[in-house]
């Protein structure tokens, strides 16, 4: 009997799904470059650092598969290992984000009282200046390294967060389900992450897609700048800012990684929008159509 | 209504506190001093002494943000550490690069954003609004430096139309300036339009599905009446509010644009003094681009008050 039921529940999992054609494009591109996350450096045909050729600028295939960088190393091979780089750093940025901004978030929406008032005024003080000026002054400040990034960009990112789950906590935080808890006199803990956690998940998974895909943009901006990550490490932010010279020698060895990173958020954002229609039912386009 | 502007005025007044705070606070949050950070791992013990009494950090931090503060007040931005010029002079001979950037980019997003925006919400769910809805969210995916380079690849190294370089001189014509200045203006304004367009879009479907609207159609009503008498009033208050925040957005577009074109502005100043760790220069920058962005942010919640009857006169 039980045999029988288990391709019955794979089925409706998949069917559960409802992927959209635009869903599977942009899921694989995204598990493609996950894949090549893990498994890149070792697919790579050349070292990160490695100079394989005297030709700089090389075109796509001369030299290396996708031609040669400014100091002539192989642009596939950085290609490559700058995607752990530029995934890695995004993915410990949001944890860092979602950590404090749902912790202080739940807790702000739950306490209430004077912890809501002073956390509530300090991220709106930090939330009415410019999120990049705010990370350039402390990049400023600290100088640059990968963990002083990834922390600047993972607190500035967190007032977002914060914003979004103390409203999701004060909204989940009057639900029966929820005085009742408090009736049987649980713990401000217990409420949190059995009460009003799981009731919040599939819109902090939307916010957790749209942060990640913020913190590439915010992480390769930096990069591009020069500030983010450094040389010899390969970042595709980096890789753009080091060969935009080469544009003008018919080089694309500062396109094909912006190009990548662009495939990245892109897909991302498609991913988040349809994970979004699929919990919210229609759209607002085909509601409009009807 | 006078009253709640003056509270927002003074709310305005607050954050622009609270901005000063945080920025001098970042340079203070450091193990050790900013001397040291600057200084860097060789460092003797003279060249410490000396840059502490340069910066005066000798003196207690309240002390120094007190007269930080008021040196800003009256116009005395401090001294540059990598230059030891005045940061003032510095960035007069800059603000004008970035100031005439941002109005041109504005200049044109913005007419464009509102009448493709109002045009999609005409036509919401058809072809051109889904065309436009893929179009945009992919504008606002990417980040502006691939849309810079790939204005960049097209317009000036393939056609050869525009130049890549936004430095203009004094002596240029006025071809030579639209020539430089045409793909960063293009650039900043691309990075801000989708977000506004979206915005306006919203707005006006949310108002053209409201009862009044349904009950000015079912009189009879022609379109262009129903859309400039009853529609735009009411999305008017939005719509400003969204030009201004993304007007204060331009404030981040701006460095990536003036990196990759070349523009000597405010914001490579910036971006040199966070390389060179020129503290009250980064300072100074700083605190010039978070009072335009709360100013920004001020005017909308100022514009939206008065453009909305229910706030005007409240009762």
């Amino acid at each position: 009997m039980s045999d029988l039921d288990i391709p019955a529940a794979r089925a409706s999992v998949f069917a559960g799904l409802r992927l959209t054609k635009t869903a599977i494009v942009a899921g694989s591109i995204l598990l493609l470059w996950v894949f090549l996350a893990f498994f890149g450096p070792t697919l790579a045909p050349h070292g990160e650092a490695e100079i394989i050729s005297t030709k700089t600028f090389a075109p796509i295939g001369e030299g290396g598969l996708l031609g040669t960088d400014k100091l002539g190393r192989d642009v596939f091979s950085r290609l490559l290992y700058g995607v752990r780089t530029t995934l890695v750093l995004a993915l410990i940025t949001t944890i860092i984000a979602f950590a404090a901004g749902v912790t202080l978030g739940f807790a702000a929406a739950i306490l209430r009282g004077w912890f809501d008032i002073v956390v509530s005024r300090i991220v709106e003080a930090f939330m009415a200046f410019p999120s990049t000026l705010l990370a350039l002054v402390v990049i400023g400040a600290l100088g640059t390294s990968i963990p002083v990034l990834v922390c600047t960009v993972g607190l500035v990112l967190s007032t977002g967060v914060f914003r979004v789950s103390r409203a999701l906590g004060m909204d989940i935080g009057v639900m029966d389900f929820v005085n009742a808890a408090r009736a049987r006199g649980e713990g401000a803990w217990w409420i949190l992450s059995r009460e009003v956690l799981p009731n919040a998940m599939a819109p902090l998974i939307a916010e957790f897609g749209l942060r990640f895909t913020f913190s590439i943009l915010f992480l390769s901006g930096l990069s591009f700048l020069g500030l983010g990550v450094q040389e010899p490490a390969a970042d595709w932010g980096l890789m753009v800012q080091e060969n935009i010279g080469g544009l003008f020698l018919g080089s694309s060895a500062a396109l094909i990684p912006a190009g990548c990173i662009a495939s990245l958020t892109i897909c991302m954002n498609l991913l988040v929008d349809w994970f979004q229609q699929r919990q919210q039912g229609e759209t607002v386009l085909e509601k409009i159509d009807q | 209504m006078v009253k709640l502007i003056i509270n927002r005025l003074l709310q305005g007044l607050l954050t622009l506190f609270l901005a000063s705070l945080i920025i001098f606070g970042a340079t203070e949050i450091l193990p050790g001093d900013v001397a040291e950070a600057v200084l860097g791992q060789n460092r003797t013990e003279e060249a410490l002494a000396t840059l502490r009494e340069q910066m005066g950090l000798n003196r207690p931090a309240v002390q120094r943000y007190g007269e930080w503060l008021g040196g800003m007040l009256q116009g005395d931005l401090g001294t540059s550490l990598a230059t030891k010029r005045p940061v003032a002079d510095m960035i007069e001979s800059r603000m004008w690069n970035t100031l005439r950037l941002t109005l041109l980019a504005a200049a044109f997003s913005i007419p464009v954003a509102l009448g493709l925006g109002l045009w999609a919400a005409m036509r919401a769910g058809g072809a051109l609004d889904k065309s436009l809805a893929m179009g945009t969210l992919a504008l606002i995916a990417v980040p502006e430096f691939f849309i810079g380079l790939i204005l960049m690849k097209i317009f000036a190294v393939e056609l050869g139309w525009l130049s890549s370089s936004a430095n203009t001189r004094s002596y240029y014509s006025f071809w030579q300036n639209a020539q430089a200045l045409t793909l960063p203006v293009l650039t900043l304004g691309f990075a801000v339009l989708a977000h506004m367009m979206r915005m306006t879009r919203a707005s006006v479907i949310n108002i053209f599905s409201s009862a009044y609207m349904e009950m000015a159609a079912l009189k009879g009503l022609p379109k262009w009446r129903l859309v400039l008498r009853h529609a735009l009033p009411n999305a008017l208050s939005p719509i400003l509010t969204v030009i201004a925040l993304n007007l204060s957005y331009m404030v981040s577009g701006v460095i990536i644009v003036e990196t990759i074109f070349g523009v000597p502005g405010l914001t490579r100043l910036l971006i040199d003094g966070v390389t060179l760790r020129d503290i009250p220069l980064i300072q100074a920058c700083a605190m010039i681009f978070g009072t335009v962005y709360i100013v920004l942010n001020l005017t909308a919640d100022i514009l939206s008050i008065m453009s909305n009857p229910r706030l005007r006169y409240p009762k």
